[in-house]
């Protein structure tokens, strides 16, 4: 099953390496993956969902959890959460179909960003779900081609983020004068 | 500035090998006390560190220079990360512009080793140095503890500059949890207090908590057979009372019904490894499990427990003592009774089926051997072991009466483990009479260091088991592929008085039954290193056997025929 998961991680050389490289080393099949800053420059906001069995969903998160740039593995498969895509769509259709085109991009709440003799090029939002059928109904009007950001998502109830605070270091200090 | 990083991390000896980019490091050690040991290859340096934190519980240290130096290393990374032990290495890379221009020896070690490590760093500013290596000494030994490597360019070993004091490590996202849980821990004393067929199953985790003595007191205050692991033997003294043995794929007889048959499971730094359960579903199937970890991801891995407690065995068997002693619960004459013949069978299973010391009158037997290696071991020595039949056998029949005198290659199952492992345990206890039990395959993984022991005197022991084969491999194939013999037969075995000549130190061939012993002695009395090549039968098995992916239950005891284990 799918499972979507948001990862706060320290924006460190090498972080996403240790996301990804957990994923495949573990067998976890990506499905998506996205990632920037958050309003803080030091962290990023990663939406991922990988392709899991449900008694897998729990080690995943402890895997990542166990990585020391990440600070929060959320689960939020099961709780309140919304989720939303992006999907750019290039269509190539004849001239007696663009009327049709529109109105159907419209009922998806698309937008043309780009208009030509040739076709549009459409950007809409929404649950992946609803993004999939979007794509299907303008592949019966024509050649396209589809560019999708993967999911995004933000939990609905805010989740405390524990720390650990620092630890004072225990090396020796007294012998060395230099 | 490096140098100073390690003294004032307590270092005192590490492991390595030099090279291009790393000359500026060594050129500070020219003159500097810090013993550094030049091994022969670089994956034996991250061997011996493991064999020096093995046996002290400290960090081991290693170093390579950039490229092929560290990859050499990444054998003994994966063999810490898997065993769960604590080791910083340390390798050099290329000046940083040079980076990402395939530079003469350059390769992508911070990303080559991320799988490897607990974590890993790229330092490449002279202001992060100190920090970054403190930090990685921090990683290595505390929660878990893994290897943890760092990467620093050349330009940074060159750099001169003054050691910044690093008071603080600041890992937010690092969370070491060791206090078990409260609740938790005590269902967990009410259990034992209830369970009628309990049984500790420790592993390496009671060995990394430093915590025998805790757990010496809770299988004593509530009469508590146990069984450890290949990784956690001498975590209860092999003579205790209380002690079974180790369980698994050869595990005794004895262990394997206690498993199979327990109420209760009282898992201890363990992580339920498909050697040691076999078919998991057979696993303990009628037992409830407490199961003690300081690594979350452990708990529920492979099998649910019942009482999953997060946090350090150490602290959580402190307080699980605690409770045990204040308890007035007294267990009622039916639970005493239960308890009575809970131990009966546990003993009666030990006496049906004890491991075997074969022995012959005109060979030599490899569990004789072993049983040889015992007796002047008497539970005292460390021995280091290399992978393969010898090395079962040596767990089987070798006793460990204290903690980290057992140094073994589990997870992993590295060959060439032994010997450089043995290194690193003799230079951190000089004291110890110390055993390198190898196979004949394993030793040729392993020849380059016997000038590392030659030029430094270790009086290491050691005893290669030489059975002409990759025995192992060849059990699997006499008694899974029909006995079809395929790469695994070691024709052309140097002659080792000559080669333990060639290094100026003493070996001997033996053959016999009756020199067995004397050489053994002889090799023991002798101060400086002994290599003994001891030849025995050819084409023994280890029983008893759990077949991979069958259940404890199904072990086979021996041959010819296998023996099935009637169900209780
Ligand atoms: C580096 C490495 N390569 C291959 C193996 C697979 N393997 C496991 S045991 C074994 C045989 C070891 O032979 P030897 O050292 O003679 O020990 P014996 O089993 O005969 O005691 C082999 C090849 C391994 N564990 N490690
Ligand atoms: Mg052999």
């Amino acid at each position: 099953m799918l499972q979507v998961i948001s990862l706060l991680l320290e924006n460190k050389p090498g972080a996403l390496m240790r996301v990804t490289g957990l994923l495949s080393q573990r067998g976890y099949n990506i499905e998506s993956l996205t990632v920037a800053r958050t309003l803080d420059p030091e962290l990023s906001r990663m939406t991922i969902v990988v392709d899991v069995d449900s008694v897998q969903r729990q080690q995943v998160i402890k895997q990542m959890n166990k990585l020391i740039n990440v600070l929060q593995a959320t689960d939020l498969t099961d709780s309140p959460a919304v989720v939303r895509e992006l999907v750019l769509v290039r269509i190539r259709m004849p001239q007696e179909s663009r009327t049709a085109v529109l109105k159907e991009a419209e009922i998806f709440g698309g937008r043309v960003v780009d208009s030509s003799t040739e076709g549009f090029a459409i950007e809409a939002t929404g649950d992946p779900e609803k993004l999939g059928e979007f794509i299907d109904v303008m592949n019966s009007y024509g050649e396209i081609e589809v560019t999708r950001s993967g999911a995004l998502a933000i939990g609905l109830e805010a989740k405390k983020l524990r720390l650990q605070p620092p630890v004072p270091t225990k090396t020796k200090m007294e012998e060395f004068v230099d | 500035m490096l140098v100073e990083c390690l003294v004032r991390e307590g270092v005192d000896c590490l492991f390595g090998y030099p090279g291009g980019v790393t000359i500026p490091f060594y050129d500070v050690l020219y003159d500097h006390p810090l013993r550094h040991v030049l091994v022969r290859h670089e994956e034996n340096a991250a061997f011996a560190a493991e064999g020096y934190a093995r046996a002290t519980g400290k960090v081991g240290v290693c170093c390579a220079t950039s490229g092929p130096g560290a990859t050499n290393l990444t054998t003994g990374l994966v063999d810490a990360m898997m065993d769960s032990i604590p080791v910083v290495a340390i390798t050099g890379q290329v000046t940083s512009k040079l980076i990402g221009s395939d530079a003469f020896q350059e390769a992508d070690t911070f990303g080559i080793t991320r799988p490897c490590t607990k974590h890993n760093y790229l330092v490449k500013r002279l202001e992060d140095l100190a920090q970054t290596i403190h930090e990685a000494f921090y990683v290595a030994g505390s929660g878990r503890p893994g290897p943890v490597l760092v990467d620093v360019t050349k330009d940074v070993l060159q750099a001169q500059g003054h050691y910044q004091q690093v008071t603080a490590i600041h890992l937010p996202g690092y969370r070491v949890f060791t206090e078990g849980h409260t609740g938790q821990v005590r269902r967990a004393a009410q259990l034992v207090q209830e369970a009628q067929r309990p049984l500790v199953y420790g592993g390496g985790g009671i060995i990394a908590a430093g915590t025998a003595k805790e757990l010496r007191e809770f299988v004593e205050l509530a009469d508590l057979p146990a069984v450890l692991t290949l990784m956690g033997l001498g975590g209860l003294a092999s003579e205790h009372p209380n002690f079974i043995s180790m369980p698994g794929m050869h595990g005794s007889y004895a262990a394997n019904m206690a498993l199979t048959n327990c109420d209760l499971l009282i898992a201890l730094g363990v992580r339920f490894d498909d050697r040691v359960t076999g078919r998991l579903a057979a696993f303990a199937p009628h037992a409830k499990v407490i199961h003690v970890d300081i690594d979350p991801a452990e708990i529920g891995k492979n099998r649910a427990p019942d009482v999953p407690i997060v946090g350090d065995v150490k602290r959580v068997l402190v307080k699980l003592n605690k409770l045990l002693a204040e308890s007035g619960n007294a267990p009622d004459e039916t639970l005493r009774a239960a308890r009575r013949a809970w131990w009966h069978r546990i003993r009666q299973w030990k006496q049906e089926h004890p491991f075997d010391v074969v022995t012959s009158d005109t060979e030599i037997k490899p569990q004789h051997l072993m049983a040889e290696i015992d007796r002047i071991s008497g539970g005292q020595a460390i021995v280091a072991s290399d992978v393969g039949q010898h090395q079962m056998w040596a767990a089987q029949l070798v006793r460990f009466n204290e903690p980290r005198l057992w140094l073994s290659s589990g997870g992993l199952g590295s060959m060439g483990f032994g010997i450089p492992a043995a290194i690193g345990a003799q230079f951190a206890r000089p004291d110890k009479l110390v055993f390198a039990i190898v196979g004949d395959g394993g030793f040729q993984m392993s020849i380059p260091e016997l000038s590392t022991i030659a030029s430094n005197g270790l009086p290491i022991k050691i005893v290669v088991m030489n059975n002409g084969h990759l025995g192992m491999v060849r059990q699997w194939q006499t008694l899974f592929y029909n006995n079809r013999l395929s790469a695994v037969e070691l024709d052309g075995f140097p002659d080792v008085e000559k080669l333990a000549a060639a290094y100026g130190f003493k070996g001997r061939i033996i053959d016999k039954p009756w020199e067995l012993a004397p050489a053994l002695e002889e090799a023991v009395a002798e101060p400086g290193p002994y290599l003994l090549n001891v030849k025995v039968t050819p084409f023994e098995c280890v029983y008893p056997m759990v077949p991979a992916g069958s259940g404890l239950e199904e072990m086979v005891l021996g041959p010819p025929q296998p023996v099935a284990v009637p169900a209780k």
